[in-house]
């Protein structure tokens, strides 16, 4: 059980799946040219699961962009098992910070346009995807439109869809920003189950410190203006993780360690 | 409707004594306060050549009917509205599509269409005459630019309008140029182009009497200036009413159709 549980929090051996290297992202604002990346190096190995903090506009969502393939780096080059990123890929999915899901779509048929892109016949697709819908407890919402919904449960279903899209990389902005607490738990525990289980790669964006120390084997604090790694925080606790572990003295440590860094971020972005 | 749907959307609100009367009683109201003002107009001095009162003027459905005008008139004008409507529309969506994925395209033809579009279609009437000469033809072409216009305009805003977020979550997912064209930008417009649907029919009849100015020898336009030249105020007002009912029904319908194929949409009353 230690040693298998050391395995997964040691993430240095394991081959890199996605190279950031010395990203530089500008872009032209009405005054002048900003820049919100500023040099970005960071190697995500296989399997790994990675939570990104940083105070609000430090360039959070425009790291994960680009990584997904949705933006241009101005500068520097991210690499995919290799392969350099020119664009978008299903081994890369995303869950965006504002759900996107399709409105004139049903629930089940958001779910399905993944799975028909996949390749899935019609048929096949509309009962694969309540499998994915039972996931995140929405079974009963199938044939709702998403303006039906509140933001968790459209937040559940863009949860829903990435996975039906079964990517190897998990790209997640804030996707449990919207949710309630129980909620919230619930979904990070089968994350993190179909992180371990299905060989996961995660890159997931959150304000949530706690959030971040539960998921993460690695935590990266970013600075604001302009945007950069401020520091790399290991977080070696053995998971499963469970509520138990917000109380042990290691994970209070790190919380309030990674808490004080962001802040004064925070406090640099005030001025 | 519109007052229908409120009272239907906020249970919590307060009705008023206004809403408790139903909408079809409404309706019946407005009709009898409308046909009590045509009356006083109809026996006031000053008015009464203009508005003759209401039994002249449907009584004169038999006059028009009789001489044969009626239906040639309503059928000429039905013809010619909807040839250039569907030219209008077939030629719009594919434009504003163009305008709004390629720049070019776009700068070039965004300015001549602003331009035309500010000037009434009875100035141009001449020079579409001219070119084309009299008869079906010109009156086709008046109302194919006018509904091509207001309709390219509609549509155009709309498929630039198109929540660029929904295409990158297409895109994340695997589709290609072509699925996100089917599944994302086509659905996503389609409020936008039943708008223009419904904006274009409002112009096509509004653009009726410029169009039959073209020297038409039937239709409710050319109608109500040759009964204007014999001072026949009656089948006048009879013509004036007829375009109004049409114009009405025109729109229910296509209310109804967007009501039907956009409800997904979160609600937004135009
Ligand atoms: N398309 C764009 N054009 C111009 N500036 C942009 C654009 N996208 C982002 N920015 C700027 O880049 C900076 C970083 O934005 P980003 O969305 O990545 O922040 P974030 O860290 O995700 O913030 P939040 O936590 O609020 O989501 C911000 O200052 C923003 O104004
Ligand atoms: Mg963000």
């Amino acid at each position: 059980m230690a040693g298998e549980a050391r395995n997964l929090t040691s993430t240095g051996s394991r081959p890199v799946r996605v190279k950031i290297d010395n990203v530089v992202k500008k872009f032209n604002g009405r005054n002048g040219e900003m820049v919100a990346l500023n040099g970005v190096s960071l190697d995500i190995h296989d399997n790994e699961f990675i939570c990104v903090v940083g105070p609000s506009g430090c360039g959070k969502s425009t790291l994960l962009n680009i990584i997904a393939g949705l933006l241009e780096p101005t500068e520097g080059k991210v690499y995919c098992d290799g392969k350099e990123v020119t664009g978008t890929g299903t081994e890369r999915g995303v869950v965006f910070q504002q759900y996107a899901l399709f409105p004139w779509l049903t629930v089940r048929k958001n779910v399905m346009f993944a799975l028909e892109m996949r390749g899935l016949k019609r048929k096949e697709a509309k009962e694969k995807a309540m499998e994915y819908l039972e996931m995140v407890d929405l079974a009963k919402f199938a044939d709702s439109y998403p303006k039906e919904l509140s933001g968790g449960m459209k937040q559940r279903v863009a949860i829903a869809r990435a996975y039906a899209a079964e990517p190897e990389v998990l790209l997640m902005d804030e996707p449990f920003g919207a949710l309630d607490a129980q909620t919230r738990t619930q979904l990070q525990t089968e994350l993190l189950e179909t992180w371990e289980k299905h060989n996961k790669t995660c890159f997931f964006i959150t304000h949530d410190v706690d959030e971040a120390i539960i998921l993460a084997q690695r935590v990266i604090i970013m600075s604001a203006r302009p945007g950069r790694i401020k520091e790399i925080v290991d977080v070696n606790i053995p998971y499963p993780r469970t509520q138990e572990t917000k109380m042990t003295q290691e994970f209070i440590d790190l919380k309030n360690h990674i808490w004080s860094q962001v802040y004064q971020e925070y406090l640099e972005v005030r001025k | 409707m519109n007052k229908e749907n409120q009272v239907g959307k906020q249970p919590g609100k307060s009705v008023s004594w206004a809403d408790r009367i139903p909408h079809w009683v409404w309706l019946l109201i407005s009709l009898a306060i409308a046909f009590g003002l045509w009356t006083l107009l109809s026996v006031l001095p000053a008015t009464s050549r203009a508005f003759p009162n209401a039994i002249k003027v449907f009584g004169s459905i038999k006059t028009m009917y009789d001489r044969g005008k009626l239906l040639e008139d309503i059928g000429s004008s039905l013809r010619s509205v909807s040839v250039g409507y569907l030219l209008g529309f077939v030629t719009a969506v594919p434009i504003a599509f163009l305008m709004a994925w390629y720049k070019p395209v776009r700068f070039v033809l965004e300015p001549w269409i602003q331009f035309i579009r500010n000037i009434p279609p009875l100035a141009y009437v001449p020079l579409i005459v001219i070119a084309a000469g009299v008869g079906f033809k010109p009156q086709v072409i008046v109302i194919w630019i006018a509904c091509f216009l207001t309709m390219c305009i509609t549509v155009f805003q709309g498929v630039i309008n198109v929540d660029e977020t929904l295409i990158k979550a297409a895109r994340v997912l695997g589709a290609k140029d072509r699925d996100i064209f089917v599944r994302v930008v086509f659905p996503a417009t389609t409020p936008f182009i039943l708008t223009a649907v419904r904006l274009g029919a409002s112009v096509a009849l509004t653009t009726l009497i410029a169009a039959e100015s073209t020297g038409a020898i039937a239709g409710l336009g050319m109608r109500i200036r040759s009964l204007n030249n014999s001072f026949e105020s009656a089948p006048m007002l009879l013509y004036v009413i007829l375009i109004g009912i049409i114009g009405i029904c025109v729109e229910k319908l296509i209310k109804y159709l967007e009501r039907r194929l956009t409800s997904w949409q979160e609600k937004r009353e135009i």
